[in-house]
């Protein structure tokens, strides 16, 4: 299936948020989800589907002034 | 007379250190942690962004710089509307729960000043969605009355631009707003040097925020000792109360029973 993840076009075999979060090899509990604009709390990541052409956005906390 | 601890308190939270200490352009995340400990900050700043898809296991800030021992102010560093800062914050709020956050939309990647009117109208989205928000902003008094009238937890005046280092360019400015706000007040950005740090807390300032005044130093474990040690010495100096300037000399000795 394929996404648009963090402004690049991407393959992923993931239908879930969780399971996309692992399959990217990150830490569930380090990162934040957006998903087509909106939230997705990390009580929602198994629950909620990725689908073909989902705009997400995957960040984390890094160093800044 | 028993003397109560000299604390600062924003958005409900009270806090000892008067440090704020930035997370950018340390060496290594290892530095980072370091400088910050001996700056005795208890706050750290950090920024939001997409995380490294090709290199997972890349260093995290959160594994060495821990939220369980510095409060984490998520900034708004890199964005220039009001509907970007709110959609940097929500994430933040998502990753680690935190409301309390600083808030800076920039206008002009040259001088890094922030953009007052997009300042002002981000503000008001994130307090209707929630958020306790210390705003950067410049040293213009009748704006940072207006960022208190709009519900700013803490107006965080620029003493010079973002990462200059030339320390506080208008001090009457910082000491008006001090004067004025009801909210604290904090220097963010353009500090350079410990006694720049000291000037600010001298003027009445409830806190210092700096990054590259110690990331920048060429001993940045040693430069964040004394920055801890100048915010101390300027902030019991303005508790102490200076004494007054006087235009002539005034012998210390006594000017009677000379030899």
């Amino acid at each position: 299936m394929r996404i648009q993840l963090n402004g690049e076009d991407r393959d992923v075999a993931a239908t879930t948020i969780l399971a996309l979060v692992e399959e990217l090899g990150l830490d569930v509990r380090k990162v934040a989800v957006e998903r087509n604009l909106e939230i997705v709390p990390k009580s929602l990541h198994a629950d909620t589907p990725v689908t073909e052409g989902d705009r997400i956005e995957v960040v984390q906390f890094v160093g800044g002034g | 007379m028993t003397s109560s601890p000299d604390t600062w308190t924003v958005a409900g939270r009270t806090f000892s250190s008067r440090l704020i200490v930035g997370t950018g352009k340390y060496a290594s995340y290892e530095q980072n942690a370091a400088a910050a400990e001996a700056a005795g900050a208890e706050i750290v700043t950090v920024a939001v962004r997409r995380v490294n898809l090709t290199d997972p296991n890349q260093p995290m800030l959160v594994d060495h710089v821990k939220p369980d021992r510095f409060t984490f102010l998520p900034n708004t560093a890199g964005c220039f509307t009001g509907e970007d800062a709110v959609r940097t914050l929500r994430l933040a709020r998502e990753a680690g729960g935190w409301d309390l956050v600083k808030l800076e939309v920039l206008s002009d990647t040259a001088h890094l000043y922030p953009d007052m009117l997009e300042t002002l109208r981000a503000l008001d989205l994130l307090t209707k969605d929630g958020f306790q928000v210390m705003v950067y902003c410049t040293d213009d008094v009748v704006m940072a009355k207006r960022l208190e009238d709009a519900g700013a937890a803490a107006v965080m005046p620029a003493a010079a631009p973002i990462g200059s280092g030339l320390g506080i360019q208008n001090r009457v400015n910082i000491g008006l707003i001090v004067e004025q706000a009801k909210v604290p007040v904090l220097v963010d950005a353009g500090v350079g040097t410990p006694s720049d740090a000291t000037l600010a807390m001298e003027l009445g300032c409830d806190a210092v925020l700096m990054n590259t005044a110690i990331a920048g130093a060429r001993d940045p474990i040693l430069m964040a000792g004394a920055m801890k040690h100048a915010v101390m010495a300027g902030r019991q100096g303005y508790l102490a109360g200076r004494m007054p300037r006087r235009m002539y000399a005034s012998a210390s000795s006594p000017l009677s029973g000379l030899i």
